[in-house]
C-alpha cells in the first residue's frame, strides 16, 4: 500500500502493522494529514475497523479527514454490503476489498482528495 | 487422557510408509472447531489435528477476542484463552486420542498464558519459536520475545505427564513465507530447535517451507535432515513442511497443484509432516470440507510418491546454513543470547523483515530459474558472501517475486474473481 501510494506521487506515514488504537489516535491527531488508509488482511477489519475509526472520529481534528479501509475485511470471502454499509455508517468515507478493482479505484479516489486538497 | 507422544505417532507412519497430513484449521467458535477436528479424524489420510488460534489471542487481546464472542462476531482462529477450560475440554473430549494427536498453533511473541492454558488442559504439542513468531508478527523486542519463550519451555516441561511428551515445532523455517533463501531457513529452524533443546524439550519438530524451485527446496530439506542428526542428539525429532507460504494461486486447479508439488516434495525429500494450504487460501479462511478436501488431495499424492535415496546436485546450501549455525553457536554459551546477539551483529538478518531488531542488510532475489538468491549477504557469516552493486530491487520487481507462483499456477483462465467493488461516498 505505501510502494502504492508513493508511486502515485504521495507522501506516507506508515504505522507498520498490528497499530495499537492509542498510537494510531495520537499520531493521527497529532500531524495533519489529507488522508488515512487502513489496511486489514486477517479477517478481523469488520470488527477492528469499525471500531478504530470510531476512536478516530471522535477526535475534533480528525472530524472532517477522510478516513478509508480496505482488504480483506471478514473471514468469510466478499463482504456482504450490510457489512460495508456498517463500516460507513462507523465513520469510514470509503471502503474497498481485496481485487484488482478495488486498487485502481483506490487510485483513481486517491486523485480525487489530492484534486480538493490542492484547491 | 490417554495420549501417546507426538514423536512417537509420526515415526509409526514413517515405518508404515505414511506420510502425517495436517490442516491449518481454526474456528471461533467451539462447535465448529470440534466439527473441523472429527472431520480431520475421520479423512482418509494419516492425519493430525489442528488448532489454530485467532490473532486477538496471538496479540494478546484476550478482551477482545471474548467480546467477538459474546457478539457472534467471525473470529480467524480459536481463541483458546477467551473461552474458558471447561468449553475446550468439552469441545475435545472423545476427539483426541492414541489415534489422533492435536496440535495448537499460534503465532505470539510472548505466549506464556496461552501455554500455561495448553498445559492445563493436556494440549503439549505446539509450535513457534522466540524468532519466527518475534520477527515477522510483531512489535515486539527480540529480547522479550526470547525470555518470553524461555518461561514457555519450562512450563511446557514441567507439564510434562499431563498430556504427551510436550512438542515444539519451529517455525524458524518459514519467516515471512516468501523470499528467504533456504539456508537461511534451514538454519534459523535448526537454531529454534536447539533453543527448544536447551531449555529441556526432548521432542521437536523443524519445520521448511516450500519455496519456488522443486531441486532448491529438495536440497533444502536434506540439509535440514544432517543438521538435525547432528545438532539435535539425544531427542526425539522429524522435519514437517509447510505448503507454499506466500501468495497463493486463486484457481482451484493453480491450488490443488500447488499443493501436490508440496505433498510429492515432502515424501521425496524425507519429511515426516505435511501442513496443507487449501484452494481457498488466497481468498478467505477455508471452510470445514476445504480442509479435508486439501488433506486428502495432499494424502493421495504423497501415497504415490516414494523417497529418494539420490544426493539432490549440491549447490551449497548445506555448507551455508551449517556456517550460520556455527557462527551464532560461537556468541554464546546460552543459544537465546546467541541469537539475540546475532541479529544485533547481522549474523542473522532477515531479508525484507522490517522489524526493528532485524539488521535489513542482507537483500534477496528470486531468480529466473526459479531459485531464491542473495542479492548481498550483508553481514552473514556465510561462506561466499555477496556484494549488491546494481540499483536496489524496484517495486514492480519485488512483486513480480512475490506473484510468480501465483502467475505460473494460475496460467489456465482465472475464474471470476470473488470480491466486488463498493466505493461509495460519505458525503
Ligand atoms: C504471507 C501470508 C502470511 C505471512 C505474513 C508475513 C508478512 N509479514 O508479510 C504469515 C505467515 C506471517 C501470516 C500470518 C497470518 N495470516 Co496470513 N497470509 C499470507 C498470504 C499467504 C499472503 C499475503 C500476502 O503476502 N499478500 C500480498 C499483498 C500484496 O496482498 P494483500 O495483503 O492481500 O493486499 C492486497 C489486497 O488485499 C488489497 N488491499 C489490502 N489492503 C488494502 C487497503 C486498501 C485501502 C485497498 C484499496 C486495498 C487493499 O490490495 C493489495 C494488493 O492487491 C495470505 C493468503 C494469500 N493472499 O495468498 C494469507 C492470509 C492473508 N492470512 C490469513 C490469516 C488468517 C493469518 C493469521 C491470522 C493466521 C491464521 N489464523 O491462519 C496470521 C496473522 C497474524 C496477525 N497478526 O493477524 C488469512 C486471512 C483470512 C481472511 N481474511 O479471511 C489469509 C487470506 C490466508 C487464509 N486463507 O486463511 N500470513
Amino acid at each position: 500500500m505505501q510502494l502504492l501510494i508513493t508511486e502515485l506521487g504521495h507522501e506516507v506515514r506508515n504505522l507498520g502493522p498490528c497499530v495499537p488504537d492509542e498510537q494510531m489516535v495520537r499520531a493521527a491527531a497529532g500531524a495533519p494529514c489529507d488522508l488515512i488508509v487502513m489496511s486489514t488482511v486477517n479477517g478481523h477489519g469488520l470488527v477492528d475497523g469499525e471500531r478504530a475509526v470510531r476512536r478516530l472520529r471522535a477526535e475534533p481534528a480528525l472530524r472532517d479527514t477522510p478516513i478509508v479501509i480496505g482488504g480483506k475485511l471478514g473471514v468469510a470471502g466478499t463482504s456482504r454490503p450490510e457489512e460495508v454499509q456498517s463500516l460507513l455508517d462507523a465513520g469510514f468515507t470509503a471502503v474497498f476489498g481485496d481485487d484488482e478493482v478495488d486498487t485502481a479505484l483506490f487510485g483513481s479516489y486517491l486523485d480525487s482528495v489530492a484534486a480538493r486538497v490542492s484547491r | 487422557m490417554s495420549a501417546p507422544a507426538f514423536g512417537r505417532y509420526i515415526a509409526d507412519a514413517r515405518a508404515a510408509g505414511r506420510l502425517v497430513v495436517q490442516p491449518r484449521m481454526g474456528f471461533g467458535s467451539a462447535t465448529r472447531m470440534r466439527t473441523g477436528l472429527a472431520a480431520t479424524k475421520r479423512a482418509s489420510a494419516t492425519t493430525v489435528g489442528t488448532i489454530t488460534l485467532d490473532s486477538y489471542t496471538r496479540l494478546g487481546a484476550h478482551d477482545a477476542a471474548r467480546r467477538a464472542l459474546t457478539s457472534g462476531a467471525e473470529l480467524n482462529g480459536y481463541p483458546i484463552v477467551a473461552h474458558d477450560a471447561g468449553t475446550t475440554e468439552a469441545m475435545l473430549a472423545g476427539i483426541r486420542d492414541e489415534t489422533f494427536p492435536v496440535q495448537v498453533r499460534h503465532g505470539s511473541p510472548t505466549p506464556e498464558l496461552i501455554f500455561q492454558r495448553l498445559c492445563e488442559l493436556g494440549l503439549t504439542v505446539s509450535e513457534g519459536g522466540p524468532v519466527s513468531y518475534c520477527l515477522p508478527y510483531s512489535r515486539v523486542p527480540l529480547a522479550e520475545s526470547r525470555r518470553s519463550w524461555r518461561r514457555c519451555c519450562e512450563i511446557l516441561v514441567n507439564a510434562r505427564g499431563s498430556g504427551p511428551e510436550p512438542h515444539l515445532e519451529t517455525f524458524g523455517g518459514c519467516m515471512l513465507g516468501q523470499l528467504c533463501p533456504p539456508g537461511l531457513l534451514v538454519a534459523t529452524s535448526v537454531l529454534e530447535g536447539m533453543f527448544f533443546r536447551q531449555n529441556g524439550l526432548r521432542s521437536i519438530s523443524l519445520s521448511y517451507a516450500q519455496q519456488i524451485s522443486r531441486a532448491q527446496d529438495e536440497e533444502a530439506l536434506r540439509a535440514l535432515r544432517r543438521l538435525g542428526a547432528r545438532f539435535l542428539p539425544g531427542v526425539d525429532w522429524h522435519v514437517v513442511l509447510y505448503a507454499y507460504m506466500g501468495l497463493y494461486p486463486r484457481t482451484r486447479a493453480g491450488a490443488d497443484a500447488l499443493l501436490a508439488g508440496a505433498a510429492r516434495l515432502a515424501v521425496r525429500a524425507g519429511a515426516d509432516r505435511l501442513i496443507v494450504k487449501t484452494a481457498a487460501e488466497s481468498a478467505r479462511i477455508p471452510t470445514i470440507k476445504e480442509n479435508v478436501t486439501a488433506i486428502e488431495h495432499a494424502a493421495r499424492e504423497a501415497a504415490g510418491e516414494r523417497e529418494d535415496p539420490g544426493q539432490a546436485a549440491d549447490t551449497g546450501i548445506h555448507a551455508e546454513a551449517l556456517a550460520i549455525v556455527e557462527a551464532v553457536l560461537d556468541l554464546d554459551d546460552d543459544i537465546g543470547g546467541a541469537l539475540e546477539k546475532a541479529f544485533r551483529r547481522g549474523y542473522l538478518d532477515i531479508p525484507y523483515c522490517l522489524h526493528p531488531d532485524n539488521a535489513g542488510r542482507a537483500t534477496s532475489y528470486l531468480d529466473t530459474d526459479d531459485r531464491l538468491r542473495w542479492r548481498d549477504t550483508g553481514r552473514l557469516p556465510v561462506p561466499e558472501p555477496r556484494r549488491d552493486t546494481g540499483r536496489p530491487l524496484g517495486a514492480a520487481e519485488l512483486l513480480e517475486c512475490l506473484g510468480r507462483v501465483r502467475r505460473r499456477f494460475d496460467h489456465e483462465p482465472m475464474e471470476a474473481p470473488e470480491a466486488r467493488t463498493r466505493w461509495e461516498a460519505r458525503r
